[in-house]
């Protein structure tokens, strides 16, 4: 480091040691999505917990299909492929195609969502309700949890377009899409667990 | 309109509660009237109300818990003069369900809302100028957190007057917090202060953790950040690692209580001991969360009192980082009476110890320091060396229950109460009392009153030994906790003591608030210059108060305490030439989010469902609208900001 002084004691290079605030902003979302991790791994933990106390009900396993958790883990995923596509188009700058292929990302959001919500009513309408059990309690809420992160994640790749389409995609838009992204990947991730220990571990006999 | 809220909800057959919101209002209507006479409405908004600014953002997290030590601390003197009073025919003057509301605010205000705001603002003020940087890594969201706590904090307070507040104990166990057995508003207020706050606080936490290994000054390699900023980082690495469990618990209990969900029911297959598992996996973690930092406090102020460097530093941080560890393996000692069984109890009994060990290699290391240096008995050493004392006695009481048979028989005693206030008011109290004389002159550029800083401590150290000691020896005599009434005679001299006790806390916070005043309005002679501690770290290189932007150029560093080595080589400070300092805008996000998430939140607690919805969609736009405009810094010239010696 020594080799950087210059005479005067002082330094002159243009700041190369210190991170750009792209990277600070990363970095720190990325701190972010660590505790968002915990906060399902709470979650994750209470279902274990409760999984068996169905309280004379049903088991939790013979409550759902797995087709239809396989049709959500199949568009969630590809939601996953299609944005990071779009960021790979966003840091090209090339704007038309990033949008399209975030709105693939978004149409697809929306299958999961539109068939994890009906799923969830179907299962109270034929009585297995939120207040059913602690097990059902607890299931609810895991995948509840799951589907507003999308949700939420939706509404913030909604306003990210309008950014996009107002603005352009500048430096500050850039930045937060990257965060986006990487949300979307986690919830991604956050999913695989769900359907492994809720849906695959729940169907094993 | 209002929910459930109806003008029956007000106390006003409760005199003590209808005094004290009267005494509130007539303050809060003086501020209001001074503000508007003096004409300081802008000046308010534009200085404080949407700075972004670190140290004033840490300022006003300090502002905050002293405000809330007050209140707190009313509820500890009701509480001891009840117990003074209430024995045999003698009711006191506290009905029972008054009593249990003041047991549980005391706890959950003193926690929450005076211990956490007061390190949080130490940390913040400090941190960054202790690295040589301008500012926190995201300063607007550095105010959102502070607004969040203080949103916390004004909707515990409005449970004060509007409704009731929880009477569950500060940690909320169910089933008593169940809907079943809390119908009222009480445990909502607790609910929904804390998930609002609980947000705040894990902003901060990303923030200052981000600050620290992304914004340090060029050269300055971890192994040699300053000590309190080490402390710093462990402590925001336990917020992060902590508070999301915190969320997740209260949230399950909310939906126990909003849903009709069976997570800690009685009912249903409900399991109210994962609630104590869960709660107690963040809730040992705070302990740390709140002492690491004073720990940095004291090393600090050890290291410049004595004229030497840190002894070990290198164990100091081992021993920080080793604690930061293990704060997660010994949640289980807090209820070795579950039953959990004598193995899983024997663990966790061993890791509580084990945990004494990287503790103590600190408390040595202070010694050391002091340890053939020249100690200057200054105020912040008085409560250093309170400090060690005290800490070390609440110490091995801790080992002592750490041990699972003497746990059975002293849970839930006094024993505990005493326990735990003999490590909380002795290491984070005095901590905080001790960094906020250390650099108060470095926020405002005068120093305080130091006679009666001292007199303050002495009524403080000798007053806590008064309230505390005759409560271990309550708790072997059987005593537990939570009660409001007693009749075993033998009680009485020893409740009378702790009530004295209490008392000369009282002064000593009278010494504290009369301390602020008169320094406040001797200013002008008790102005300081950059360094008046003759300090070692890079925040006592620049001048008192510090310019907006901190460091005219950047510091560099190549060495533990290099403003102390600058200053014995006669040399300046290593800089990095920079041309402009960019420095963020004003932002009303912060205050305007909070005003949001309180009516969100007394909507949710009340019932009163449009409040939330309006302020769900409100605090979404207020994101959107931020987010959109990127014209979010200024730049400055640095030709001003040649600093002092």
């Amino acid at each position: 480091m020594n080799t950087m002084l210059t005479e005067e004691g002082t330094f002159s290079d243009a700041h190369p040691l210190l991170p750009t605030r792209q990277q600070v902003a990363g970095f720190g979302f990325y701190l972010y999505l660590l505790s968002d991790g915990i906060l399902f791994a709470s979650l994750f933990a209470a279902f274990a917990v409760l999984r068996g106390a169905t309280d004379g009900g049903p088991q939790i396993q013979s409550l759902f299909e797995l087709k239809n958790a396989y049709i959500e883990t199949v568009a969630l995923l590809t939601s996953s492929f299609t944005c990071g596509m779009a960021m790979i188009a966003a840091d090209r700058r090339r704007r038309i195609k990033a949008q399209l292929l975030f709105l693939a990302t978004v149409l697809l959001g929306l299958a999961f969502l539109n068939i994890e919500v009906h799923e969830l009513f179907k299962l109270s309408a034929s009585g297995a309700t939120f207040s059913s059990s602690a097990a059902m309690t607890a299931f609810f809420t895991l995948v509840g949890t799951h589907g507003l992160h999308v949700t939420v994640g939706l509404i913030w790749l909604l306003i990210s377009m309008a950014q996009i389409h107002f603005k352009g995609i500048t430096d500050g838009v850039f930045r937060r899409l990257i965060c986006f992204s990487l949300f979307w990947h986690v919830l991604d991730i956050v999913w695989i667990a769900v359907f492994t220990f809720v849906y695959l571990v729940g169907a094993a006999p | 309109m209002f929910g459930k809220l109806t003008l029956h909800d007000i106390p006003f057959d409760q005199p003590i509660i209808m005094g004290t919101c009267l005494v509130l209002i007539i303050a809060i209507a003086g501020i209001v009237a001074y503000l508007t006479v003096a004409r300081k409405w802008a000046w308010l908004w534009k200085e404080w109300l949407t700075t972004v600014d670190h140290k004033r953002v840490g300022i006003m997290y300090c502002l905050l818990a002293a405000v809330m030590l007050l209140r707190g601390f009313s509820d500890a003197i009701m509480m001891r003069s009840q117990l003074a009073l209430a024995s045999h025919d003698h009711p006191g003057f506290l009905p029972p369900e008054h009593y249990d509301q003041v047991f549980s605010a005391h706890g959950t205000i003193m926690i929450f809302f005076m211990a956490m705001p007061f390190v949080v603002g130490l940390m913040n003020f400090v941190v960054p100028l202790q690295i040589g940087a301008r500012d926190v890594a995201f300063p607007v969201m550095n105010a959102v957190s502070f607004w969040l706590t203080a949103a916390g904090a004004l909707l515990i307070n409005l449970s004060l007057g509007i409704g009731e507040f929880a009477r569950t104990g500060w940690l909320a166990y169910p089933p008593l917090s169940e809907l079943a057995y809390s119908p009222g508003v009480g445990v909502d207020y607790y609910l929904w202060a804390l998930q609002i706050s609980g947000v705040g606080t894990l902003l901060s936490g990303i923030n200052l953790v981000t600050t620290i290994l992304k914004k340090r000054a060029p050269g300055m390699r971890m192994m040699t950040m300053p000590v309190f900023t080490w402390t710093a980082l462990a402590s925001n690495i336990l917020i992060i690692a902590s508070f999301p469990v915190l969320t997740a618990t209260l949230g399950m209990l909310i939906l126990d209580r909003y849903l009709g969900g069976h997570f800690f029911t009685n009912d249903g297959g409900g399991n109210p001991m994962m609630f104590i598992n869960l709660i107690w996996t963040w809730g040992h973690p705070e302990v740390y969360i709140l002492v690491l930092p004073p720990f940095g406090v004291f090393s600090e102020v050890m290291a410049t009192f004595s004229g030497k460097p840190l002894f070990g530093y290198r164990s100091m941080v081992v021993a920080t980082m080793v604690i930061t560890l293990m704060a997660f393996t010994t949640w289980v000692h807090h209820f070795f009476t579950m039953g959990s069984g004598a193995d899983v109890n024997a663990f966790f009994g061993i890791t509580t110890m084990l945990i004494a060990i990287p503790t103590g290699v600190k408390v040595f290391n202070w010694l050391f320091t002091m340890y053939g240096g020249r100690l200057v008995y200054s105020s912040p050493v008085l409560w250093t060396i309170g400090f060690m004392v005290t800490f070390t006695i609440g110490g091995m009481t801790g080992v002592l229950m750490a041990v699972p048979p003497v746990d059975f028989a002293l849970h839930n005693s006094l024993f505990l109460i005493a326990h735990f206030h003999n490590v909380v008011i002795g290491a984070v109290v005095f901590g905080c009392f001790a960094g906020f004389t250390y650099w108060f002159p470095k926020a405002f550029g005068f120093s305080l009153d130091e006679r009666l800083g001292k007199s303050a401590f002495w009524c403080w150290f000798a007053g806590f030994y008064l309230a505390f000691m005759p409560l271990y020896a309550l708790g072997l005599m059987g005593m537990t906790r939570r009660l409001n009434h007693y009749d075993n005679p033998a009680w009485t001299p020893y409740l009378l003591v702790a009530w004295s006790g209490a008392m000369l806390i009282l002064v000593g916070i009278i010494l504290q608030i009369a301390q602020l005043i008169i320094s406040i309005r001797t200013r002008s002679r008790r102005r300081v210059k950059a360094d008046p501690w003759n300090g070692r770290t890079l925040e006592w290189a620049i001048s008192s108060p510090p310019p907006v932007y901190n460091f005219a150029t950047l510091p560099m560093v190549d060495r533990i305490d290099p403003y102390w080595s600058a200053k014995v080589n006669g040399t300046p400070l290593m800089s990095y030439a920079s041309e402009e300092i960019e420095l963020p805008k004003n932002s009303s996000l912060g205050f305007l989010m909070a005003f949001f998430a309180v009516l969100g939140g007394f909507g949710m607690i009340w019932h009163a469902w449009w409040a939330a919805v309006v302020s769900l969609i409100a605090i979404t736009a207020l994101m959107a609208r931020e987010s959109w405009d990127e014209d979010d810094s200024y730049t400055v010239s640095p030709e001003p900001a040649r600093s002092t010696r």
